[in-house]
């Protein structure tokens, strides 16, 4: 897998934002004194009269993004993850999923990728938390090419859209040149016959390399990236665990409420055996994001030790 | 209109709260008639909103925060003819465009959804700022409790206001003294408000009753020629206002009258608006 290349997400929607902001101008940005960590001090220092932060006081944001897109206008909204799904969770349902105002909510430092601020800062619950949301879209990017998309989209996406972005550079494993973004719709990006692997976020890049390994050992594995965990690309999903037998579900988040139980829920109807890579219903802890990753098990290694496993069975 | 025409219509008012909260069984009688006057006055006299176009884009905005009041904001639009008065007596029912609390998908006139106590303020500001950022001429008002006052949000939402100096937002604290457990100073006062919303860079009026048209008049004309700053009007009510039994009384808050306290309500009313 090419690897020259490699940018964290909030990077990605930094430049975006900067890239949006030069073509129109019928939308601001708020953030809640993070800019420097989320990257809308980018757009900030690129159109300072566009950009207002709100203090370190995520709830009041997220309702002044409603009230701004109550009035029909277009906003971004950033802070950590942990602030925007988990402090402002009832402000998100109340002032904008209840009224499915179209507020993009672009979250940062999600996951175990965080590093070394520790489980405080780690939010590997918030997949469970907007997807709850009745009419939440919920984006997972997996790397610089689709976090760009994925901001462009929801520019224009009539109801509230929350991107999840990361700290950590992540490969770019999409061509930014060719690459179609739909939201809602998965991607195969390997096709496989023994096990289905679906993943999203910075552990597709894991699972390409984790099915380059497999094959290396006979094993076929097909690799779907979901980008987009709600609205689920079912069909797809159930296609491929029809073909294989066996899906594996890879995710920098708790393995509750996250995408492996969107996918279980998408096979229940035909039930196909299901195993999920992610944090096992345990806080996170301080250390290099690298490090983390691999101690958690959410790396390639992990995703094929998990595959060659469930093959036992 | 003169006073006593907006005193007529909030007599109106009160007895669609009444109708309403009495038809669903259930609903919050007693801080929907403390704040009926006000948002008598500001739908009939000071707001520019337009019933058979209610999503016109340069109207001004009303965001009940306290949006357990919804029968006092849904009976003034129902009498500013949003729509027809007898759809308040369908208020909480199944398929009801009345919700318990406002929803502005739902509900001609409402301009957003509301009840989770400090949140619409929030929005309001949020609504303020686009109005200045996009050089819109409109305002903003919210209404809050001051039970509500107590949510750590609106001074969240309230420093903000200051600091950016939305002039073109006006708060309502709706100071009847009354939250569902007792008392404001029984539970935990924010008095004093006028000093606190000074402190975070308001412009604050004193409202002495905010249950008499001239002296919300008077408040209200003030607010909106202040510039420079956001305007908090602190409006001393009585909860339960214009029913001599649910007056000042706590009990009120969240509770139905029965079918002979509703008569006996009604004809109160009735007999208030003969005088008026």
């Amino acid at each position: 897998m090419a690897e020259e290349k490699r940018i964290a997400t909030r990077v990605s929607y930094g430049e975006e934002l900067v890239a949006l902001g030069a073509e129109r101008d019928d939308f601001v940005v708020l953030d809640a004194d993070l800019a420097a960590a989320t990257q809308t001090s980018r757009f900030k220092a690129a159109y300072p009269d566009r950009f207002f932060d709100c203090g370190i006081a995520e709830g009041n944001m997220v309702g002044v993004a409603a009230g701004i897109a109550a009035a029909g206008k277009k906003v971004f909204c950033s802070t950590f993850a942990m602030f925007a799904a988990g402090r402002a969770f009832e402000q998100v349902r109340n002032s904008i999923g209840y009224p499915h105002l179209n507020v993009n909510i672009c979250a940062t430092h999600a996951g175990i990728s965080v590093g070394e601020d520790g489980a405080t800062h780690q939010c590997c619950e918030d997949i469970a938390l907007m997807r709850s949301i009745p009419g939440m879209t919920v984006i997972v990017p997996s790397d610089d090419t689709e976090a760009r998309a994925a901001v462009r989209a929801a520019l224009d996406c009539a109801g509230p859209v929350y991107i999840r972005l990361g700290r950590l550079a992540a490969p770019v494993i999409n061509d930014p040149v060719a690459y179609d973004f739909k939201m809602g719709r998965g991607v195969t990006l390997r096709e496989g016959g023994d096990v289905t692997i679906v993943a999203t976020g910075l552990m597709v890049a894991a699972a390409i390399q984790a099915a380059e390994a497999l094959s290396a050992k006979g094993v076929a594995a097909e690799v779907i990236n979901i980008h987009t965990v709600k609205p689920l690309d079912e069909e797809l999903v159930r296609a491929s665990a029809k073909k294989t037998g066996r899906v594996v579900t890879c995710e920098e988040h708790s393995i509750i409420g996250g995408l492996g139980d969107a996918v279980l829920a998408a096979l229940a109807s035909d039930p196909v055996p299901v195993r999920k890579v992610g944090i096992n219903d345990v806080f996170g802890e301080s250390g290099p994001a690298l490090e983390l990753l691999k101690k958690y098990g959410l790396d390639a290694t992990g995703i094929e030790r998990e595959v060659l496993d469930f093959l036992k069975d | 209109m003169t006073d006593q025409e907006l005193a007529r219509i909030a007599n109106e008012v009160r007895r669609g709260i009444v109708t309403a909260v009495h038809a669903a069984k259930s609903g919050h009688p007693g801080g929907s008639l403390s704040i009926a006057d006000i948002l008598t006055y500001l739908y009939f006299e000071d707001m520019s909103v337009d019933p058979t176009d209610p999503g016109c884009t340069n109207r001004d905005r009303l965001v009940l925060s306290k949006g357990h009041a919804a029968p006092a904001l849904y009976s003034v639009l129902a009498a500013r003819g949003f729509f027809h008065a007898e759809e308040l007596e369908t208020l909480r029912r199944i398929g009801s465009r009345l919700q318990g609390h406002p929803n502005m998908n739902d509900t001609p006139g409402v301009d957003m959804s509301t009840g989770s106590l400090g949140q619409g303020v929030s929005a309001a500001v949020g609504m303020a700022l686009a109005a200045k950022h996009w050089h819109e001429s409109w305002r903003t008002y919210a209404i809050l409790g001051d039970g509500e006052l107590e949510e750590g949000q609106v001074w969240e939402a309230a420093m903000l206001a200051g600091n950016m100096q939305l002039d073109n937002l006006c708060i309502v604290v709706d100071h009847n003294g009354l939250q569902i457990d007792g008392t404001i100073e029984e539970v935990n006062s924010a008095m004093p408000v006028a000093d606190k919303f000074h402190a975070f860079r308001f412009n604050v009026i004193e409202l002495t009753d905010g249950n008499d048209m001239a002296k919300i008049r008077d408040a209200f004309q003030k607010a909106r020629t202040h510039k420079g700053e956001p305007t908090c009007i602190v409006a001393e009510t009585v909860k339960g206002k214009g029913v001599s039994f649910m007056e000042n009384q706590v009990g009120w808050h969240g509770k139905a009258p029965n079918d002979e306290q509703f008569a006996r309500a009604m004809a109160e009313l009735v007999a208030a608006g003969k005088e008026l």
